[in-house]
């Protein structure tokens, strides 16, 4: 019971907090519209030093490099794929979030598909398995006959 | 169909086993990303001296002859560490230095503290240069051909052990293709 009302007191807690933003307020545009586009790139490129964060999210310098430098791109009018672009061509599409759909990454794609027709597959093979019991098997010769010679044997026996 | 089922378990331990043993008997650090640039040209640079009435670094002074370029910063305590081999590495190539994000009095203060092994060193106060390169962090050492191609990218302290795998057996290879 004590370790529930902890375990609540913590989730509490944690979506209580306001969120934290790595964006400085002096790199905002004035621009809602382009501010809306900003963050929405910056959310699909990953900060390279946490590896495992948006750039949106990361308070590493880098990553603060990185958003003033696609702000700027933004100011003289690139298109989001530009960007992209300039990026891949820098630090190779391990900086997209998103890998591109492409032969290399097919199966990446996949998977996700793949992995629910796998679990289709079994569930409908146990559940196959659990609506018809095996038929009974007629017995074979030998152990007709191993069968009878016990029989035999018990009835000498008596 | 059930003995499949039963080794299951035993080919996904064997799955995960694999991918934990690649890295451990490699030594590779799987947060170590493969730079984009292998075998594209430098990129194009014009970077201000270090020290005045020095030369500066550009994209032309890395062609003509194999050269390493090294990306460091006063504040870095990897880049302390790599010191002592860069200074030996030095003694028979070209480096060049390129000080990263770095207030350039305090770089002059770490290079005569600790020695300088550089020939040309450009700096990139801003971190723009470095971002053109690929750079994700300091220190990074690349080896330039002679075509001025970037041929190699080490992402880290250059080590003894990296210095005699990877750089000295690198430069010997671009230096046999060159006679």
């Amino acid at each position: 019971m004590r370790v529930l009302a902890i375990v609540g007191l913590l989730l509490l807690i944690s979506h209580a907090a306001p969120p934290v933003h790595a964006v400085q307020p002096d790199e905002i545009f004035a621009d809602a519209v382009l501010e809306q586009r900003a963050r929405e790139l910056f959310r699909g490129v990953r900060c390279l030093v946490c590896q495992n964060q948006s750039i949106d999210d990361s308070d590493a310098a880098l990553a603060q490099d990185l958003r003033l430098l696609i702000r700027e791109r933004l100011v003289a009018g690139e298109s989001d794929e530009q960007i992209h672009r300039f990026l891949v061509a820098r630090y190779g599409e391990f900086v997209l979030l998103d890998p591109p759909f492409r032969p290399g990454t097919w199966l990446l794609w996949a998977s996700p598909v793949l992995a629910l027709l796998a679990g289709v597959a079994i569930a409908w093979a146990a559940l196959r398995r659990r609506r018809s019991p095996a038929e009974p098997v007629a017995l074979s010769d030998d152990e007709r006959a191993r069968l009878a010679a016990l029989a035999a044997g018990d009835e000498e026996r008596q | 169909m059930t003995r499949v089922v039963f080794l299951l378990p035993l080919v996904l331990f064997a799955v995960v086993a694999g991918y934990f043993a690649v890295p451990l008997l490699t030594g590779r650090d799987p947060g170590e990303l493969p730079s984009a640039l292998i075998d594209r040209p430098v990129p194009d640079m014009a970077l201000p001296p270090l020290f005045e009435g020095a030369p500066g670094l550009g994209s032309d002074d890395l062609r003509g002859g194999v050269t390493l370029v090294n990306f460091f910063a006063s504040w870095c305590v990897p880049c302390r560490a790599e010191h002592p081999v860069l200074t030996r590495l030095a003694q028979s190539e070209t480096l060049h230095g390129i000080s990263y994000k770095d207030d350039p009095a305090r770089t002059r203060e770490w290079l005569a503290e600790l020695g300088d092994p550089f020939e040309r060193i450009g700096t990139d106060t801003s971190g723009r240069a470095a971002i053109e390169w690929g750079v994700y962090g300091v220190p990074e050492t690349y080896i330039i051909d002679r075509d001025g191609r970037i041929r190699y990218r080490h992402a880290g302290p250059v080590t003894r052990t990296v210095l005699e795998d990877e750089i000295l057996p690198l430069l010997r290879h671009l230096r046999e293709a060159e006679s």
